[in-house]
C-alpha cells in the first residue's frame, strides 16, 4: 500500500522525479525500509491507457512546458521550443523509451586518459570504473530483464532488422544482433512478452517493456515505505543556515504551493530540469545556485552524437511493424582514432510512424524531393546513430533571462553546438549506414539530422575533485552532504551507449550508499 | 469540426463545366464554398475568402505533392487556417496577404493560373522564409500526415494494439532479401 507521509515529516528521503533514476532509487530505498516520498511533476497514467498514436501519445505524456534553445545545432532552428523529448508523467521517460540497454565500455570511463586532451572539449575521467559498476550492471540487467543477459533470449528480428542485418553482413560487421533490450522476449517478472506492436516510443500497452511506472514504483509501494505524489512540480530546494537541505517547495495538482520537509533530497528530473532546479534554488548563501561552487551546474550538456539513416528499396519492408529499436551493430563502438575522431558509435534499428517520419525525416523540407521519399514509406528501412559526443562547457542548460513558467520560475534555455569531433563521427556513421543499405539494394538513402534530444546528460557531472564537477562518485553533491543527483545529469562523459541501464545501475549503487550513510548517521 | 462535406455539390456536372474554375481544373468557387468537380466534396469558408481557400489547397499540394492523395485531404489539412482566421484577425491578415502576394508574384492569372507545378514552386521558393509560408508548411506537416484516412494511401497501418500487435501479422514477413 502507498504510504502517506506528512508534509512536516523530516525523516523522509524526498526524490524529485520518478523516471529511470528516481523511480529506481525510490524502490531500492523502500526495499531497505527507508521512508521515501517521490514528487513527480506529471500525472499517473497506467499502461492500459497509453495510446498507439504518435502525436496523441506525445500530447498525453511528453514534457510540453515552454523551453528555449540556442547555439549552432539544427534543433534550434527546426524545433526552437522543443530541445528534448522527455516525458512528464509517473515513470518519466521510461514510458516512451525504446529499451536499448548497454553497458558503458571500460575505456569510456576514462576518456581524458584514453583519448588525451581534445581541443575545445571538457573531457574528464569518471571517478568510477567499469569494475565498480559491474555488480550494479548485473543487478540492473536482472531487474529490467535485459535480453541476452541472465539467460534471457534475444527478441526475434522484425523486417527492419532483417534488412539491417543483411547490410551488416555484406559490410562484414561481426557484432550485429537484435540488441540487449529491456523488453521481455517471453513472460517474466509478472509481465508478458513483446507482441511486436511497434509503438515502443508511445508506451508499451502490454507492459512488455520495462518502465519504472509498472515495475519499480508498484514494488516500492508494496513495501509501505514509498509514496509517489503525482502532479507535484518541485520549484525550489531550501536549506538551513548550516547549508544542509531541509525541504522542497512544490506546486501541487491544484497549483497550490506546498512544502515537504526532508532528511535527504535526491534530484532526478532529467538533465534539463535537474540543473534548472538547482539554479532556481539560489539563495543568499548559495547565490549561484545549489551545489554550484564549481560553476559546473548546467554545463557540459551532452545529447549523444545522433542522426538517422533511412533508405528506400524497390520492395516492401513494413518497418513500423514490431519492436522499434531491436537491432544493433556494435563494431563501430570502439575507440579507433584512425577513423578521424575519438570515441565510437552504435547503429540501432529505428522506425517511425508516418506522422513522425513526416515531421523528422528532413524538418522544414518540402517539395518533391521530400514527398517522393514518403511516397515509398512502406519500402523504407531505418537506423539510428548513437555515439559519444564531447562535453563542452558552453553547451549548457541556463536559466532564461526573461521568460518564466506559470509558477514564476525562469524557464530553461538549452544551448548546444556540435564539436568538430561530433560532426566527423556523424559523417562517418552516415557513410557506414548508407553503405549498409546500398549493399542490400537501396535505391535512395537519407542522412537524417538529429531529433530533439532523447538522451540528455552531463549537466551535474560526477568528478573526483570538487572543482571539476557537481557530484562525487556516489552522486552526492560535493557541496551539500544530504543533496544527491540521481539521474543522467551525473554522467561525466556520454559514452557511445544508450544511457538508461547506467542511470539505473548508478541509482541502485546510490541507494546502497545512502542507506549506509543514514545507518552511520552521517547524513 | 471540419466542414468538409461529401455528396452532391448542388451543381450539375454541366453547370460545373460551364462555370469553369477558380483554381486550376479541379476546384470551383460557389458562394462561400470551394467545391470539387471530380470528387464529391466541398469546403465551406467562414473567415477567409473562398478563393483564398482554393489557392491554399493548390499551394498545399505544391508544398507536399503526393499525386496519389486526393485534394480532399489537402482541403482538410488547410481548413484550420480558416478556423483560426475566424478567431484571430492577425492570422486572417497573414493568410489573405500571403495569398494576395502569391497571386501578385504569379502574374496576370494569379498563382492558380500557373499551369506547371515547377512554375508555382518557383514562386514558393521566393517566399519560403516568410512567416506566411512557414505557417502553411508547418501546419501541413501535422495537418496532412496525421489524418488517419491518409495513412492507408502510404501503406501505414496505424494502431495495432487492438489487433494483437504484429506478432502474428507479419512483423518478420519480408521475403525478398
Ligand atoms: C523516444 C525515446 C526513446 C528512448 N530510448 C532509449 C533507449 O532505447 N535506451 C536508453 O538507454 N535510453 C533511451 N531513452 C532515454 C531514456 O528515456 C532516458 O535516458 C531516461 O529515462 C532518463 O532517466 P532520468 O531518470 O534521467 O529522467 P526521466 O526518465 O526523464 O525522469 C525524469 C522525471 O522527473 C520529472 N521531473 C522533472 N522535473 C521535475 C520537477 N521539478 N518536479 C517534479 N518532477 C520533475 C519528470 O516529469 C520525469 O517524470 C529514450 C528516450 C526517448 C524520449
Ligand atoms: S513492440 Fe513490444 S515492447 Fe514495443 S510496445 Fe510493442 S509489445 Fe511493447
Amino acid at each position: 500500500m502507498p504510504a502517506p507521509y506528512g508534509l512536516n515529516d523530516d525523516s523522509v528521503v524526498v526524490i524529485i522525479g520518478s523516471g529511470a533514476g528516481g523511480g529506481t532509487l525510490g524502490n531500492e530505498l523502500a526495499q531497505k525500509g527507508i521512508d521515501v516520498v517521490i514528487l513527480e511533476a506529471g500525472p499517473r497514467i497506467e499502461y492500459e491507457d497509453f495510446i498507439n498514436d504518435e502525436w496523441d501519445s506525445f500530447g498525453q505524456l511528453a514534457w510540453l512546458d515552454n523551453r528555449t534553445t540556442g547555439g549552432g545545432w539544427r534543433v534550434h532552428k527546426d524545433f526552437p521550443n522543443l530541445p528534448a523529448w522527455i516525458v512528464k508523467a509517473v515513470g518519466g521517460t521510461t514510458t516512451h523509451w525504446a529499451g536499448a540497454s548497454l553497458r558503458i565500455q571500460e575505456h569510456e570511463f576514462k576518456t581524458l586518459t584514453n583519448y588525451g586532451k581534445v581541443e575545445g572539449a571538457n573531457l574528464l575521467d569518471w571517478p568510477i570504473t567499469l569494475a565498480d559498476l559491474e555488480p550494479y550492471y548485473a543487478k540492473a540487467e536482472d531487474k529490467m530483464g535485459v535480453t541476452r543477459t541472465n539467460d534471457i533470449e534475444g527478441l526475434p528480428g522484425n523486417n527492419n532488422f532483417k534488412v539491417f542485418k543483411a547490410g551488416a553482413d555484406k559490410l562484414g560487421y561481426k557484432e550485429c544482433h537484435t540488441g540487449n533490450m529491456a523488453i521481455n522476449s517471453a513472460d517474466r517478472d509478472g509481465r508478458m512478452g513483446c507482441q511486436q506492436t511497434g509503438f515502443c516510443f508511445q508506451g508499451c500497452k502490454w507492459g512488455a517493456k520495462w518502465s519504472t511506472l509498472y515495475t519499480e514504483i508498484p514494488k516500492g509501494e508494496a513495501t509501505g515505505k514509498l509514496e509517489v505524489r503525482p502532479s507535484s512540480h518541485v520549484l525550489k530546494i531550501e536549506h538551513d543556515d548550516s547549508g544542509k537541505v531541509t525541504s522542497v517547495v512544490y506546486a501541487d495538482k491544484d497549483g497550490k504551493m506546498q512544502s515537504q520537509k526532508a532528511r535527504i533530497v535526491c534530484v532526478a528530473g532529467n538533465s534539463i530540469e535537474s540543473p534548472r532546479l538547482l539554479l532556481n534554488s539560489a539563495s543568499s548563501k548559495f547565490p549561484d545556485g545549489l551545489a554550484n561552487s564549481s560553476g559546473q551546474v548546467g554545463k557540459n550538456y551532452m545529447r549523444h552524437t545522433t542522426g538517422s539513416v533511412y533508405a528506400i528499396f524497390d520492395k516492401p519492408v513494413h518497418f513500423w511493424r514490431g519492436t522499434t529499436m531491436a537491432g544493433i551493430v556494435r563494431d563501430e563502438a570502439k575507440h579507433d582514432p584512425s577513423r578521424g575522431f575519438v570515441g565510437g558509435y552504435e547503429l540501432e534499428t529505428l522506425a517511425l510512424g508516418l506522422p513522425f517520419m513526416a515531421a523528422f525525416l528532413d524538418p522544414g523540407g518540402w517539395g518533391r524531393s521530400f514527398t517522393t521519399a514518403l511516397d515509398h514509406y512502406d519500402k523504407m528501412a531505418g537506423m539510428w546513430i548513437v555515439g559519444e559526443d564531447m562535453p563542452q562547457e558552453q553547451n549548457a542548460v541556463k536559466l532564461h533571462g526573461e521568460l518564466k513558467d506559470k509558477y514564476g520560475m525562469p524557464i530553461p534555455d538549452v544551448w548546444f553546438t556540435d564539436h568538430p569531433n561530433d560532426v566527423a563521427m556523424r559523417n562517418h556513421a552516415y557513410k557506414q549506414g548508407m553503405a549498409m543499405y546500398d549493399a542490400v539494394g537501396a535505391t535512395r538513402s537519407f542522412p537524417t539530422p538529429p531529433y530533439p534530444s532523447t538522451h540528455n546528460l552531463g549537466t551535474n557531472r560526477m568528478s573526483e575533485k570538487a572543482s571539476d564537477g557537481v557530484v562525487n562518485k556516489w552522486g552526492q553533491t560535493h557541496d551539500i552532504k544530504n543533496l544527491f543527483v540521481s539521474d543522467g545529469s551525473q554522467f561525466t562523459t556520454g559514452a557511445a551507449e544508450n544511457p538508461t541501464l547506467t542511470i539505473v545501475s548508478l541509482a541502485i549503487r546510490q541507494a546502497d550508499y545512502i542507506a549506509e550513510q543514514m545507518g552511520a548517521k552521517s547524513i | 469540426m471540419v466542414t468538409i462535406y461529401q455528396g452532391k455539390s448542388g451543381l450539375s456536372r454541366r453547370e460545373l463545366l460551364k462555370r469553369g474554375s477558380a483554381a486550376g481544373a479541379l476546384l470551383i468557387i460557389s458562394g462561400s464554398a470551394v467545391l470539387s468537380a471530380g470528387e464529391a466534396w466541398g469546403l465551406e469558408s467562414t473567415a477567409l475568402k473562398p478563393e483564398t481557400l482554393a489557392t491554399l489547397i493548390q499551394m498545399a499540394r505544391d508544398v507536399y505533392p503526393h499525386d496519389q492523395v486526393p485534394d480532399k485531404f489537402y482541403a482538410i489539412a488547410i481548413k484550420s487556417h480558416d478556423e483560426q482566421a475566424g478567431k484571430d484577425a492577425a492570422h486572417k491578415d497573414l493568410i489573405e496577404k500571403g495569398i494576395a502576394d502569391l497571386d501578385q508574384k504569379s502574374g496576370a492569372g494569379g498563382y492558380t493560373g500557373l499551369g506547371w507545378e515547377d512554375e508555382r514552386v518557383a514562386i514558393l521558393r521566393q517566399i519560403e522564409d516568410t512567416p506566411f509560408f512557414q505557417a502553411i508548411r508547418g501546419g501541413l506537416v501535422v495537418g496532412l500526415y496525421n489524418q488517419k484516412e491518409v495513412w492507408p494511401i502510404f501503406g501505414y497501418e496505424g494502431e495495432s494494439y487492438s489487433k494483437g500487435g504484429y506478432i502474428a501479422r507479419g512483423f518478420d514477413d519480408i521475403e525478398w532479401l
